[in-house]
């Protein structure tokens, strides 16, 4: 309960703020916050405004939602073999770890062009974004996760009897989850992040989408329920994959 | 009781560092053997070197008539950092070697438990190692190279992260299994009381390069007494050996 009100103080005050700095403008480029409610209340059951955003919420969701999850899926396909190479097989490394190191501090952003030209206007190049945005926190952290496996572990094992071979399903594979779990949980979050540019490519639907239109009808208060809703949607599935990690992870003192 | 361990004239070098030169060392099935001496005295090196850990650069080591090129299953090794697999319960970690080795599922659980309960961790066969204290992590790694049917039992300093409570427990506790069990035992340690108490035979190594410099019987009868005058004069002579 202390934990409750102490984590609705901050926002609560800036509410505050918000509502005292915009109370009584009538043509205020920002709208007041009920203003921003009741726009929410349209997008999500309509009967207040009915223009084309009302009773869209969820459609523009559940494509965000499905964006983001594939993305991510596809993300970790790709970045979960090519982590534990590079991270167990010194060709490997040689051979690509330097190539992602430069490619790694380019933004979502600048891809944009490229990705419309290469994957055209639409879903592909949003989808190819989004999974550029998981890939690299899930790359960094698996290779992290496999490279820091204790050498006393492979010792430990090698005298019980396990052969090099298996050596790195029954070592090195549960001792870099709690790494790999990481990269995994970073790369959601960042699906989620760089949404918004993803559905900048042209899509008719998604949250990025939803925003773009609004902002071009200078409907700023959807913008921002807009907003509210990746915040709120990026926070319930990072709560959940904790929540996954908690009982995977049961074991590591850092999860459990 | 025949030869079990064969250590012929066995040198490791470090680039230019000589950790070891020409040690010997003829061990026989069932005796406890405690390796002593001062740090960089290469009793660490010799025991890797024996595990299969590190390659001898000169000399051979036979281990039941068979050259040592690898660690394996019959020669069992206690860490001083436990080296406890932190994913895996009490149970699973006793288990690790017979399912490593093929062992049925069924087979391994009942091996686990037999020796779980040998060293009286019955209430925490369940737990994870970072729930457990070190000597209770120490008892896990103990009981999961006896469940590995191992011949030899290689322990180094086993007990140097331990209070002293702990420890002399844990000593107790390994005279009683190994009483029990008839297993040869090859013990690190750099305290010569730990190794008057526990050993048959005493191995002392010096630094510079690390050599064997003498190999002491203890006769003294079991469970021995600390406070005695016999264990004092070997006490004397080992340390005298020790610091020439």
């Amino acid at each position: 309960m202390r934990r409750l009100v102490l984590a609705g103080l901050v926002p609560a005050l800036l509410m505050l703020g918000w509502w005292l700095g915009t109370r009584g403008q009538a043509y205020s480029l920002i709208p007041p916050p009920w203003e921003v409610g009741e726009a929410m209340v349209d997008l999500a059951i309509g009967g207040i405004n009915d223009d084309a955003f009302s009773k869209t919420l969820l459609v523009h969701l559940l494509a965000s939602a499905g964006r983001v999850y594939g993305a991510f899926l596809l993300a970790a396909l790709c970045a979960l073999p090519l982590g534990m190479l590079i991270g167990r097989l010194s060709l490997a490394r040689d051979l690509l770890d330097p190539m992602f190191q430069m490619l790694r501090p380019v933004p979502v952003t600048a891809w944009l062009p490229l990705s419309m030209i290469v994957f055209g206007l639409g879903p592909r190049s949003a989808f190819f974004l989004v999974a550029l945005g998981a890939f690299y926190p899930i790359l960094v952290n698996t290779i992290f996760g496999v490279r820091s496996v204790e050498p006393r572990l492979f010792e430990a094992a090698a005298m019980l009897g396990t052969k090099p071979a298996a050596m790195f399903l029954r070592v090195v594979l549960p001792a870099s989850l709690p790494g790999i779990f990481t990269g995994l949980r970073l790369g959601l979050g960042f699906a989620w992040v760089v949404i918004v540019v993803g559905e900048m490519t042209g899509v008719q639907t998604g949250l990025g989408a939803m925003i773009m239109d609004a902002r071009q009808l200078s409907r700023t208060e959807i913008v921002i329920d807009g907003m509210i809703v990746i915040g709120a949607a990026g926070y319930v599935s990072d709560r959940i994959v904790m929540a996954l990690g908690q009982r995977l992870l049961r074991w590591s003192p850092q999860h459990g | 009781m025949g030869e079990i361990i064969h250590v012929q004239d066995v040198g490791k070098v470090f680039g230019e560092f000589h950790a070891l030169n020409g040690a010997e060392l003829r061990i026989n099935e069932g005796e406890f053997i405690c390796l002593i001496g001062a740090s960089g005295c290469g009793k660490s090196t010799l025991l890797r070197i024996i595990a299969g850990f590190e390659p001898a650069s000169s000399g051979y080591v036979f281990v039941g008539g068979r050259e040592v090129s690898g660690p394996g299953p019959e020669r069992g090794m206690v860490f001083q950092d436990y080296g406890l697999f932190p994913w895996l319960s009490v149970r699973d970690n006793i288990g690790f070697g017979p399912r490593a080795r093929g062992i049925s599922k069924a087979k391994t659980r009942e091996t686990a438990a037999h020796f779980i309960d040998m060293v009286g961790l019955s209430k925490f066969a369940d737990s994870y190692p970072h729930q457990l204290s070190g000597g209770m992590k120490q008892r896990v790694a103990i009981a999961r190279v006896l469940a590995n049917d191992c011949r030899v039992v290689l322990m180094d300093e086993p007990f140097g992260a331990l209070d002293a409570m702990t420890r002399e427990r844990l000593q107790d506790e390994l005279l009683e299994i190994w009483a029990r069990t008839k297993l040869t035992v090859i013990f690190v340690t750099h305290a010569i009381e730990e190794a008057i108490l526990l050993a048959d035979r005493v191995v002392a190594m010096a630094p510079g390069p690390g050599r064997i410099v003498s190999d002491t019987s203890i006769t003294l009868q079991r469970p021995r007494d600390v406070s005695s005058s016999s264990f004092n004069e070997l006490r004397r002579t080992l340390s005298a050996q020790l610091h020439t």
